[in-house]
Order: C-alpha cells, then structure tokens, then sequence
C-alpha cells in the first residue's frame, strides 16, 4: 500500500441547478500519508465534502485529484482502485459473512465475470481480516456481532480495497471509548492517507497531522490543529465559548466547551 | 483461530455448497418425475422415464404404453413442468435480485406490482390490440406494462420518500391495485366470451403451456439469468448500502435500474405464459439463504433451482387437491406464500 497526494481545488456543491450551495469554494493540499480530520458542527458540509472525496457527487465546480488523476476524468472502477470508504451505512441482513463482506473490497480489482477471484484477493482479504483482528469471525453473520466488531468489518472491507486514500465518516460514533481509541489508533498507524469526520475535536487535535474546519458550508481554517482549531476559530464555528485549557497530568491542550453568557 | 484455518473451512463450504447443488437436482429430477406423473391419468413413473427417454433417443425402449399415454406425457405435461420449472426459476431469481437492489427483505415482483403490470400489458394484448406481434404480441406487452408499473412504482417511492422497506412494498401494493382495477376495466370492456378464459388465466395457471411457446420463456430465462449470476458481486456490494457499493465503483442508479429493466423482463414473459403467480420470489430466496448463505454467486442459482421445485408442487397440490378439476396455481402460491409473509413479518419483529 502507498499512500497518495489528495489535492482539492476550487470545490463546491448545490444538490440541483440553483439549490442551496452546501459546499463553498473549498482548497486545500493533503501530503501523502497525513490524516486529515475534518471537522465542524451539524450541517456544516462535512458528509457533502466526504461524498466529494469518495466520488458520490459530481462536484458543481472545481477538482478532486488523487495522486493528480481527477477522480472524474477516470471510471468510478478506477477511481474504487484508489479511493476507499467507511460510511456509517448499516448493511441490512443478507446472510453475509464478515468474510464476504470484506471480499467485496476486492470488486474493483475483478474483471470480467464475477467469480471468487484469484490467490491474490484471497491473501489481501486474509491480511486484511487478519490487520483488524478478525480472523475468528470471519464465517459469522454481520448481524450477529457488535457495533465495534461490524466497525472493524467496514474497515477491514475498505483496506481490502488496498486503497491510497481512505475516506472514514465518523469512525468513532457509537463506539464506547476502547473502541474509539482503537480506531484512532489503527488510523495513525496505517501507511496511507487519510481523510475522516470527526464529532470530537479534542480527538480531532490528538490523531490528525491537518484539521479542516468546515461552518456552514465554508471552510475557516486549514493547518495544524494546534493553529486551526484556536479558541476563537471553536467559538465562532460551533456558537459556543470554548476554552483551551492544559491538562497538567499529561501536558496536553484540551478544549472545552460552555454555552455563551448572552446567547443570540 | 489460525491462518491456516480459512482454508480448510474454504474447501468444506465448497463441498457442502456443491452436495447441496447435487441434492437439489436430484430433487428436481424427482419432482419433474411425479409432476408428470401424478394427474387426472396416472402415469407411472417408469412409464415417464420411459417415455421421456425414448424421445431424447427413439427407439432406446421397446413401447409398452399407449399413444395416449405417451401423448399425456409429452405433449401435456413435460411442457407444463418444464413451464413451471421456468416460471418458478425466473420469479424467484427476480425476488432475490430486487431484494438486493432496494436492499428490502420483502421486495416481490408481485409485491411491487410488477407482475400486475404484467397481467395488465396481457390482457391489453388479449381482449384488445389483437396479436399484431403475432406469438409475441402476449410477452411484449407484459414487458412493456411490467416495465411501466416498475417505472411508476419508482417515482412513486421516490415521491413518497418511501425510503424504508416497509413502505417501498405499501408504494408497490398501491400501485398494484391501481393497476389490476385498471386490468379490471380492460376486462369489463373486452368481449364476454373472452372474459372467463381471462379471469381464469390471471389468477394463475401452467395449463397452456405448448412447447411451440416454451422457446420465449427459455430464452429470457437463460439471457436474464446469466447476466444476474455474472453482477453476482455488484449485488452482494448493493446489500451493504448504495454510497458504499458507490465507493467499489458501482454505478448504482444505473445498476438499479439495469436489474428492475431486466426484472420486468422475465416477470412480464413468465407472467404472459403463466398469470399472476405471486410470492415465489418473495419466500424462495429467503429459504436459500437459509442454506448457502447471503453470497449472490450461490443465492442466484440456488433460487433457479428452489424456485423451479417449488412450483412444480405447487402446480402438482393444484391439479390435485380438487381432482380432476385444476384449481389456479396462484391460489396455491398465495396461500403458502401469505403465510410465510406473516411468519416473515414476525420473524423481523423478533430480531
């Protein structure tokens, strides 16, 4: 696996000609192998600039391109070569296996009729059940296993794409805080670049090289998160006081949170 | 668990997947066996074989049976089970495709309307237009009235918001009955003596098949068929949601329609020879699963062959529950068939 360089020019989104802009001219430059967390309040254009990224909008104006290939300019099954996913989507039950389900991220590499693949897809898949610590559940049923389990499979599934960049869409939610540090800490240790949503800044600041700071469909901050995610960038972003406090114990900055005194 | 395990447990899937394959086909050579067997006339069943074999390769078996027999085998019944073989086969490939695509544990062709759509686009054909496609003027206009019902249930979901399984199925079962009273009036106002053979036909029956016909069938079947087995992985990636299957690089609104398209295709044509045979795409699929799992690349043909041998029972409980009369065969399929949709509903509410 290498890990790719994600250049983002010029990028916005309506939903249909004249609709609302969800998305305002967004730039930024993603160094390969740097974790990017995206980050900002509810409705700030978060999943809109995800979709972007893992070529699910067509963007209205300006470029995505991975390793300098714009994502539209080659096939989505081109594009799935390069660009893989975790979405919070559930899958319904069909009876599929956590084996199976993480051999679907060999579908892009397939040609021709749909078969099981050939000796290659069976060791990437077994690395990759094998990386997440699978290897016991792989003839269960997705919907026998738990949240933090079936997490691990969409992973799992992603990286069996053998991606350049990953894409993740709150990894963290509905976990319990084991399971949260552990994707965290799978995401820092995996040798590709990476793009994620996160709720948590503090989390945000302690796992991402680079932060977005998205409010209202506009991006206000790009950089280190040290600088980006600055007392009055916060406040402004989520309409909140927030504070940036010290933590003596492990000598670490740590945001937190109040509602306004004279709220508007 | 080791690495080495996944292998071993590999082979034995692939060993129970192909025991499981061999145990269908003999059951579908049985059950074709007593399908043409049992009846009015009983024809035992080395007679059958007998019979059968002697066409594949004359003079094999010195006869010993009557023309009459041979003529009740082969040109009544070997064509009407082969007719429910495909009927079944295709109906339940349907359901399992649709129940993918709209990632909806109850999507049925007849659920959904199609199969309505169908029944209308033939009675169209039959009461009205006159046959200006001559033989195929029947399986067109299915397809086209199957295709335009899919096509109105798909915006009316999407007018709806009907999102959820739940409601996808109440947008089908509305569209359906709007369509079938629409059927009803093609009926009301098509010729009386035409009427009562319609009526009869619409609720289900093999009893015309001919095997001047079956070519249709077949055809579709086979074209249809292999083209679902070869998106076998497209579909299993349509079960885990349509951003995801979007990020392996499916086209997924393209693909959705593909696979309605080519569900109204094998829907209106089995319709067109066989009337309103409802549910079998609905159960068939869920009982498969049951057995070689969720991966489409077994789903599919395991569906064919489930398909296929259940409605040959079911065609064979129609012929003789009210012996010598037929009674329709989709009485029989509506019967087993609700009853599993209650036991289904229950089931989910139970997860």
């Amino acid at each position: 696996m290498t890990a790719a360089r994600l250049t983002v020019k010029d990028l916005s989104w309506s939903p249909k000609r004249g609709g609302d802009t969800l998305l305002h001219r967004t730039s930024f430059d993603l160094g390969a192998g740097r974790v990017l967390g995206i980050v900002g309040p509810n409705g700030a254009g978060k999943t809109t600039l995800l979709r972007l990224l893992y070529r699910f909008h067509r963007p209205v104006t300006g470029t995505v391109c991975v390793d300098d290939v714009d994502i539209w300019t080659v096939s989505a099954r081109a594009t799935a070569q390069r660009v893989a996913a975790v979405l919070q989507e559930q899958p319904s039950d069909f009876a599929l296996t956590v084996g199976e389900i993480v051999s679907l991220g060999r579908t892009p590499h397939r040609q021709g009729f749909a078969g099981t693949g050939g000796a290659h897809d069976a060791t990437v898949v077994h690395a990759a059940l094998h990386q997440l610590d699978l290897h016991g559940l792989a003839h269960r049923h997705l919907g026998t296993l738990s949240g933090g389990e079936r997490q691990r499979v969409m992973v799992a599934r992603a990286l069996a794409q053998e991606p350049r960049l990953l894409i993740l869409d709150e990894p963290t939610n509905h976990l319990d805080i084991r399971h949260q540090l552990e994707v965290l800490d799978l995401i820092r240790g995996l040798p590709l670049t990476i793009v994620t949503s996160l709720h948590d800044l503090n989390l945000a600041a302690g796992v991402c090289d680079d932060v977005l700071l998205l409010k209202g469909g506009r991006p206000i901050g790009f950089g280190p998160p040290a600088t980006v995610l600055s007392e009055t960038a916060v406040s402004d972003a989520f309409r909140v006081d927030a504070r940036r406090e010290r933590l003596l114990p492990s000598d670490v900055d740590h945001l937190t949170f109040h509602l306004n005194a004279n709220r508007s | 668990m080791n690495d080495t395990a996944a292998h071993p447990s590999q082979t034995k899937r692939a060993r129970a997947t192909v025991a499981l394959a061999l145990f269908g086909l003999a059951a579908l050579a049985v059950s074709v066996s007593f399908a043409i067997s049992v009846g009015a006339v009983q024809v035992p069943l080395s007679t059958v074989w007998s019979v059968l074999l002697n066409k594949v390769s004359p003079g094999l078996i010195e006869q010993s049976w009557s023309q009459g027999r041979e003529a009740i085998v082969w040109e009544i019944r070997f064509p009407r089970a082969l007719l429910a073989m495909m009927v079944g086969a295709g109906l339940a490939m349907v359901g399992a495709s649709l129940q993918a695509v709209t990632r909806n544990p109850l999507a049925d062709p007849h659920l959904l309307g199609i199969s309505s759509g169908g029944a209308f686009g033939a009675i169209l054909a039959l009461l009205h237009t006159g046959l200006f496609l001559g033989l195929l003027t029947v399986p067109f206009l299915a397809f086209l009235g199957a295709l335009g019902a899919t096509a109105i249930v798909l915006v009316v979901s999407r007018f709806a918001e009907a999102t959820s399984a739940d409601r996808l199925v109440l947008a089908g079962v509305a569209v359906s009955f709007i369509i079938m009273s629409g059927a009803n009036v093609l009926i009301f106002l098509g010729d009386p003596r035409a009427t009562h053979t319609v009526v009869f036909w619409m609720l289900g029956g093999l009893g015309l098949a001919q095997w001047s016909q079956l070519i249709y069938p077949l055809a579709i079947l086979l074209v249809c068929g292999v083209w679902l087995v070869s998106r076998a992985s497209a579909l299993n990636a349509m079960t885990v949601g349509d951003e995801t299957a979007s990020t392996l690089g499916i086209p997924v609104a393209r693909f959705r329609l593909t696979v309605f398209v080519i569900g109204a295709m094998i829907t209106g044509v089995m319709v067109a020879f066989s009337g309103i045979i409802g549910f079998v795409g609905l159960m068939v699929p869920h009982v498969v699963r049951m057995f070689v799992g969720g991966d489409y690349l077994r789903v599919l043909p395991g569906s064919a062959l489930v398909g296929a041998i259940f409605l040959l029972w079911a065609d064979i409980a129609a012929r003789t529950v009210m012996a010598p009369e037929d009674i329709p065969i989709g009485i029989v399929t509506g019967l087993v068939g609700g009853v599993f949709f209650i036991w289904l509903l229950g089931r989910k509410r139970a997860t």
